[in-house]
Parts: structure tokens; sequence; C-alpha cells
């Protein structure tokens, strides 16, 4: 590994890259390739020794028998499919009304002068209240408790009701992110927009909330996968969705399969989600900082 | 390495720097002295910035070789860590921690880095920031200063280290004027103490008195170098006379 002798100044500009800069090139990509395939290596003996040591423990068979049971796998796996569906559509409704009453809630809070104080105070209490709240107990007061009330109009159906918990509590933690997002924005952005006559209302919506929305996509996206797989807890509430289905096949053939199968279901459901939530972020920083080596 | 004077501290051959298909640096020749004080001229978008930070390897060069002190930085089998360790870096917009007052600032990398004792790493550093008139700020945090003050103990920061060589990326740009004598006055002590420094800057006045060498920068290529009496008063290249008469026009020369 000789390293080419150059002398410089060298060349005009359309002119290749010097020898020596062709040996720094080379280099690097020697060196890209032994790492990448130093991962490969060392990916492959991990995945081995913890295969082995899994496949080799004492009871692996009676785990592999009621776990990877592939028969049941295939029985399960169109009503699992089906409650999937069901899953995916209260996500959807329950992201949307999340979003809408988070950033409601969020932009309440942020209201100044005595006049706002008991809707900043109720606001606060909301986000207080419904964060503490674990999510289960939530379910069942609100999937339990609210029919139980037996007022009219009320809808008694275990979807709408496990949707609201949902959307309880996870606007509450939607609100503070937000919050945290129009927070960040610096003071001097409102004083830019306010002394160019802009009223309060217009400032936030004009300039504060792009700002802080574009700053809180990151976590609001991880907030997103975490709620994509909280929406198989209204299957407590007795919702046919996926979790409920794999339970009612697990409880017909005694084989724990269905559930492995709507797990990863769940999984693979998330692994978009995650993707996009990376490359936005990635593509920000990009945006917004000067390139450099470190 | 033996530090004669007269050594060359840094040399660049033939640098070159490609942002995408822009090429910012086509071929940049440069040579520094041991006790020299080197300021870099030219246009916005020249490549001073550029060639500042492919010394600092914070970009990687596309062709070329930098040495410091005859050693190639721009081997790729170098460890980039120690040879920033022997090069400080002052920034245009200070850079300070805003997190940690003046004094952790200060001394942060020496702690880290060189290993130094808390307690002599405070001493050193409150005796810098004593020779630059801030000692009485050392448990004040970055936001509280002004401009000046904070280009003041940026350089400290930079000079905590003991670096070799001195970079200055047009660190009077984001001063008002009379803040821009403090920070100057200072560059010229560093000067004065023997500090190798290679600095790019708007300030031609200071770059007359102090530098001893001026190197014109224009479109990625050193068009003109030499004395300050020369490339200042009395330049060969048009681009060079052009560039300084714009700079007169706006009434900074």
């Amino acid at each position: 590994m000789t390293v080419p002798a150059e002398t410089f100044p060298v060349l005009p500009d359309d002119a290749g890259p010097s020898d020596l800069q062709r040996w720094r090139d080379d280099y690097r990509r020697r060196r890209t390739r032994r790492s990448t395939s130093l991962a490969g290596v060392s990916t492959a003996v991990f995945l081995v020794v913890f295969g082995v040591a899994i496949v080799r423990s004492p009871g692996w068979p009676r785990v592999r028998e009621s776990f990877l049971d592939l028969e049941v796998a295939q029985d399960s796996l169109p009503a699992i499919l089906d409650g999937l569906w069901l899953n995916l559509r209260v996500l959807m409704v329950s992201a949307v009304l999340i979003v809408i009453v988070g950033l409601g809630i969020a932009a309440l809070r942020t209201l100044r002068g005595p006049l706002w104080f008991p809707v900043r105070a109720l606001c606060a209490a909301y986000t207080d209240f419904f964060r503490g709240m674990p999510l289960i107990i939530l379910l069942y007061l609100v999937g339990f408790g609210v029919p139980g009330l037996r007022l009219q109009g009320v809808p008694t159906s275990p979807v709408v009701l496990g949707t609201l918990a949902l959307v309880l509590t996870y606007s509450a933690y939607v609100a503070e992110v937000f919050r945290a997002g129009i927070e960040s924005v610096h003071p001097s952005q409102r004083a830019a927009a306010r002394s160019l006559g802009l009223s309060y209302g217009q400032t936030m919506r004009r300039v504060v909330l792009p700002q802080a929305v574009r700053r809180v996509t990151p976590p609001l996206l991880n907030d997103f996968v975490a709620l994509q797989k909280d929406v198989g807890l209204i299957s407590v509430l007795g919702a046919y969705d996926a979790v409920r289905q794999a339970q009612i096949h697990a409880d017909d053939t005694f084989n724990y399969t269905p559930y492995l199968v709507a797990g990863l279901l769940f999984v693979l459901l998330a692994i978009p989600t995650i993707r996009v939530a990376d490359w936005y972020s990635l593509r920000a920083v990009r945006r917004q900082q000067a390139a450099g080596a470190l | 390495m033996p530090e004669r004077p007269g050594d060359i501290v840094l040399s660049c051959e033939g640098v070159v720097k490609r942002f995408g298909d822009q090429t910012v640096l086509r071929s940049v020749d440069l040579q520094v002295a041991e006790h020299q004080v080197v300021t870099l001229i030219g246009a916005s978008g020249s490549g001073k910035s550029s060639l500042l930070r492919c010394i600092n390897l914070l970009e990687t060069v596309d062709d070329g070789v930098i040495r410091l002190d005859g050693e190639d930085i721009t081997d790729p089998r170098i460890d980039a860590d120690t040879v920033r360790r022997r090069i400080g870096v002052v920034f245009q917009a200070y850079n300070l921690f805003p997190h940690m007052s003046v004094l952790d600032n200060v001394t942060l990398a020496p702690r880290l880095v060189g290993k130094v004792a808390r307690e002599q790493a405070e001493d050193r550093a409150r005796t810098l920031l004593e020779r630059v008139g801030l000692a009485d700020k050392a448990q004040e945090y970055p936001d509280r200063l002004s401009g000046g003050q904070q280009q003041r103990v940026a350089i400290v920061r930079a000079l905590a280290n003991e670096p070799r060589l001195l970079l200055l990326d047009e660190v009077t740009s984001a001063l008002d004027p009379e803040l821009v004598g403090e920070v100057l006055s200072l560059v010229r002590e560093l000067k004065e103490q023997g500090m190798t420094i290679v600095m790019a800057t708007h300030e031609m006045s200071f770059a007359r008195q102090a530098a001893d060498r001026v190197v014109f920068l224009d479109a990625g290529v050193v068009l003109e170098e030499g004395p300050p009496e020369q490339v200042l008063a009395d330049p060969v290249q048009p681009r060079t006379r052009q560039f300084l008469a714009r700079i007169l026009e706006a009434g900074r020369l």
C-alpha cells in the first residue's frame, strides 16, 4: 500500500483527479467495503449464537408447538386480518380527532390575559388528568361507565367508546407536544409579526404554528406509532379487532400462535410509519443545517 | 517536529473542494510560516470559509494536500481529532455553548481532551480570561455577554488547547464597529506573542496594519498574494483592484 507521490500545483480544471486523490478515494472505498463486510459477519455470528441459544433451551420443543404452529397461523390469519382492518379504521379516525383536539387545547393554553384564566386552567386540568390516567383504566371507565348511565343517544358500541378513550388520552399527550413546539418558537418571531401589524390570532396561525408544527412533527409521528399499537387495547371492551380475534383463536385451539400473528401484523403496520418519521427528521436536519463532515 | 523560526506550519497544495457540482476551491496553494499572520480576503463565496473548514478537517478535500507541520493531514488514515487538537478555530457566530458558564466553555476541551485536572484547567482559563479583560465574567453565561465579549471568550476557548495554528473565520463580521476594535486588538496581541494565525476577514485596515501577508481569493483560487502594502495598495490583478475599489466605496478601507 504505497501512497503515490504527487507534486502540486496540478493540472487544469478539466483534468481528472490526481493520482493521490484516486488513491485516497480507493482507500476510502476499501475501508467502507471492509466495515460493511465486518458488519455482515458480526450480524450473522450474533444471529447464529442467539438462535442456537434459543433452539437448544430445554423448553424449546414445547414453546415451538404452542407459539409457532403454522397450521394454526394459517387458520387464524383471515379473521385476524379482518380485525386489523377495524384497528386501522379506528386508528385513522382517532388520529385525526387527536390532532384537532390536541392542537385546540395547546392553542387555548397559550391565550394570555385574566379573562381566559378559566379556559387555561381547564385545559391544564385536562392534560394533567388524561396524561396521568392509565389508558387501560380509562378504557374501562369510558367503555363500561358511559353506557351504564343509560342516557338517550349515548353510544354503546365498544368501538366508538374505545376510540373516545384513545382520543382523550392521546390528545392530552399531543397537546403538550404542540405546546412545547409553540413555546420553542423564538419570541423574536412573535415580535416581528406583531410589529408588522398582525393580530395575536394572525401571528399564531401564520407565523408561530407553522414553525411549531414543523418542529414537532418527528415527536408526533412517534406518538402515532405508539397509537398504532394501542388501538389493539380496544379489545378489552369486546370490540372484534385483531387482538380479540387472536384471542378467540387461541382459546379455540389452546395455542398461542394467533397472538404472534397479530403481533407481527402490528409490527408490519408500524414499519412504514417509522420509516417515514426517520426520513422526515433527516430531511429537516439536512434542510436547515449546513453540510459538514461531522 | 523541530520548531525553528521560519518553519512552515501550514501548507496547502492544489486544494480542491466541491459541493455537489459546484467547485468552491479550484486549486488553492497557501503557505504559512511560524509566527506569521496571514489574512484571507475576497468576496463572499470566494472560498475563504471553505478553505478554513478544509484545514480544520470539518470538510473533506476533493483533491490536493494540506500539511500541518509537514504532516499530511488529508491522508485518510489520519486521526482527525488529534489534528483538530492542534488547531484552534474561532467562528463568525462565536458558537459558544449557551448552557455552560464562560469558565466551563473554556475548560471543557482541556479537561475532556487534554485530561487536565479541573483546578489546573480553571487556573489557566482565569489567566487567559484576565488577559482579555474578562476575569470578572468567568461565572456568567454567554447569552449575558455582549458580542465583543462573547467573541473574546471564543478566542480564549480556542487558545485553551494551546494550538499550533489559530484559524479565525470572519470573527468581527457580527460585531458593531466599537466592538470590532476590542477583538482585533486581542488578535494583534496574539500575533505579538508569536501565534500563527490564518484569518478570513473583511477588515482591510486591520489586514494592512497587522498581517504579514494578504491572500486574495477569487472564485476558488489564490489570485494574488503578498505583503499587505503591495496587495492592498498596489495590486497587480484587475480583479483585486475591482474588489478593493468596491470595498473602498463601501467605506471599509
